[in-house]
């Protein structure tokens, strides 16, 4: 049975009104809510719609990080994915670190394909999917907008959003395919999917089992949040509006 | 067994799913449900397609077969959303839960899995124009002829009435046995002498289909009888002490909608120079709104917790469908307080939650008949 692999990261739901901690090194999360990477949830989402065009497979679904991100393997279990990996880290995971363990994973077992959010929306890094493809020595097609797998499992055909337009690229599989916001619309878990998730496999190995440096090459010096806008005035009449684009905005 | 305050994985599952689709199915569309007084079709399918309909119906009979605790989480999420909505997907287990409760596996099968299969709709009749919380005064017939019956009657405030595919229907084999006399009953829409009046122009709660549903002289087998003659009282008291928590929570849903939209809107606006949640006299009415919210929480997640025991739980769920109702219409009527003159206009969501609250006082037992319901089994 041909394998999907689709790494998922967990992090601070969007909605989340983030708080730097005293440290100015990281975000306050005590007690926050957290989501599947919505690049990633894409990618979950894309590897449902091959297997449900008929192409046989299994999606393992993979996440780095606490125990805790086991409930974002289990939205994407309820979502249809077949089993689940976690691998363990309670230590900090940059884009390098993660980029080792999944290949060490990949490695371990056979898969034709990794689907992956081009980005987290959480440190935006955009390289996971880039540097796990060199390190395995796979082709790459980022920022999918569309996708297409040939029947035989050879290559798939990937859109992608380029300056000014699209472009279409043939990779020969195994493949690393990252997800651009336009792919698909995630369908969200339904309640017999999540019923149903409870009895699928999810798999805890440890990271320090998997013989990779877990010392991230990245470190945070400082985090800011944005600075407040300032509040607005208001104008009387359309001549005061003008005069102000003109006198003080300067762009009359 | 020690108390637990943890929700599970999979119950935090349901919940986000649930309100996901509130946020981007339902939200979007509630105003104007509420406005023409009507739910767009499509959204119950994607309800349906979802699992959020006939949530505590067995999966064999194709529903989704959560326990009450886990339906009430759903329930909030949803009624967040709208509480029309909601009242138009819960009436669906409210109908199938006495086929659950009494009917046969032939019964489940035609009744349940027939209908949930053909995503239908379906209606609970009790309430009567002469009877509404007093369920014993039912006038409602069915009169013994060979093979079955005849029903006729009237049945009032029937929610889904005019979209349902199939009626569950509790009336008297004589009036003077009084709820000795209640039996329940199955019966197609589509049967001969059913028929259904105009959708009654409501307060709130808009969307949600209301109408009157009259069987004139409508035969009825055998089979479609639930339970035997006279056990039709039992079977709706059993199924209310089962839906009691749920429209416990829908209250809970509006109130907790319309608390976090006054407390968004309190730290906005601002008067004398600061934000209105800086004064007291607007911060109290939040954290009193807060903490009935919770309140009426915790009574009603005991009391859909107890059912799943297979404990009595009138008592309880009385007290949590009281207090929810009621804290809703205090709570929404605070929120438009604080947003002053601009909540009472339709162009703040607030309004319609004063109106869709004022509902959960009245349905499913007012707050009076609740406080009976308390009394009595206090005295028992």
């Amino acid at each position: 049975m041909k394998k999907i692999l689709v790494p998922i990261k967990r992090v601070p739901d969007y909605e989340v009104k983030l708080k730097v901690a005293p440290s100015g090194e990281s975000v306050i999360t005590d007690g926050i809510k957290w989501i599947v990477n919505p690049f990633d949830e894409i990618a979950v989402e894309e590897a449902l719609r091959l297997k449900e065009r008929g192409n046989e497979c299994e999606i393992v679904v993979v996440s780095i990080g606490p125990e805790g991100a086991s409930e974002q393997l289990r939205t994407a279990l309820a979502m249809g994915a077949d089993s689940a990996i976690l691998v363990k880290c309670e230590s900090a995971v940059d884009s390098h670190v993660a980029h080792e363990i999944l290949a060490q994973l990949y490695s371990q077992d056979t898969y034709s394909l990794v689907i992956m959010g081009k980005q987290s929306i959480d440190s935006d890094a955009n390289q996971t999917g880039q540097l796990l493809a060199a390190k395995l020595g796979l082709p790459q097609a980022t920022f999918a907008s569309k996708l297409e797998l040939k029947s035989d499992w050879s290559e798939v055909q990937v859109t992608r959003e380029v300056d000014g337009g699209l472009e279409t690229l043939s990779v020969s599989l195994p493949a690393v395919v990252t997800t651009d916001l336009r792919l698909n619309e995630p369908r969200y878990p339904s309640l017999p999917g999540i019923v149903k998730a409870k009895k699928k496999p999810l798999n805890i190995v440890e990271a320090s089992s998997l013989g990779v440096d877990l010392t991230p090459r990245i470190k945070i010096r400082k985090l800011e949040t944005p600075a407040v806008r300032k509040a607005g005035v208001k104008l009387g009449s359309v001549v005061e509006l003008v005069d102000k684009l003109r006198d003080e905005a300067k762009v009359l | 067994m020690s108390l637990a305050f943890q929700l599970s994985e999979d119950q935090k599952l349901l919940q986000s799913s649930a309100h996901r689709f509130a946020q981007d199915e339902i939200l979007p569309i509630a105003k104007e449900a509420d406005r023409v007084g009507e739910i767009p079709r499509a959204l119950i399918d994607k309800a349906y397609d979802l699992g959020l309909i006939n949530l505590v119906i067995a999966e064999e009979s194709g529903g989704s077969g959560l326990s009450n605790l886990d339906g009430v989480l759903v329930i909030e999420e949803l009624a967040w959303g709208c509480a029309g909505v909601t009242t138009t997907i819960v009436a669906n287990d409210l109908a199938l839960i006495p086929i659950q409760l009494a009917g046969s596996a032939e019964q489940k099968k035609r009744y349940i899995a027939d209908v949930v299969g053909a995503k239908q709709l379906v209606s609970f009749c009790l309430s009567e124009p002469g009877a509404g919380s007093d369920v014993a005064g039912i006038k409602t017939r069915l009169t013994k002829v060979s093979g079955g019956y005849r029903l006729t009657g009237a049945k009032q405030w029937i929610t889904n009435g005019g979209l349902a595919a199939q009626y569950t229907v509790f009336a008297t084999l004589d009036p003077a046995l009084k709820h000795k006399g209640l039996t329940a009953v199955v019966v197609p829409a589509g049967a001969e002498g059913v028929s259904h009046g105009h959708h009654e122009d409501k307060l709130g709660q808009r969307g949600s289909n209301t109408t009157t549903v009259n069987f004139d002289e409508v035969f009825v087998s055998d089979e479609q009888r639930l339970g035997g003659e006279g056990e039709g009282f039992k079977i709706a008291m059993r199924t209310l002490d089962m839906t009691r928590p749920f429209t416990a929570m829908i209250a809970v849903g509006i109130a907790r909608r319309a608390a976090e939209c006054a407390l968004g809107y309190a730290q906005e606006r601002k008067q004398f120079g600061k934000a209105i949640a800086e004064f007291q006299g607007i911060q109290f009415m939040l954290a009193d709104a807060y903490t009935n919210i919770d309140a009426a929480r915790l009574l009603t997640l005991r009391s859909a917790w107890l059912a799943d025991q297979g404990q009595p739980n009138s008592l309880e769920s009385s007290m949590a469908k009281r207090f929810a109702a009621d804290m809703a219409m205090q709570v929404t009527i605070d929120a438009i307080q604080i947003y002053g003159g601009y909540g009472y206009t339709k162009d703040y969501p607030v309004e319609k939650l004063m109106r869709d609250a004022k509902l959960m006082q009245i349905y499913e037992g007012t707050s009076q008949i609740q406080r009976v319901v308390i009394a009595r089994e206090l005295m028992k």
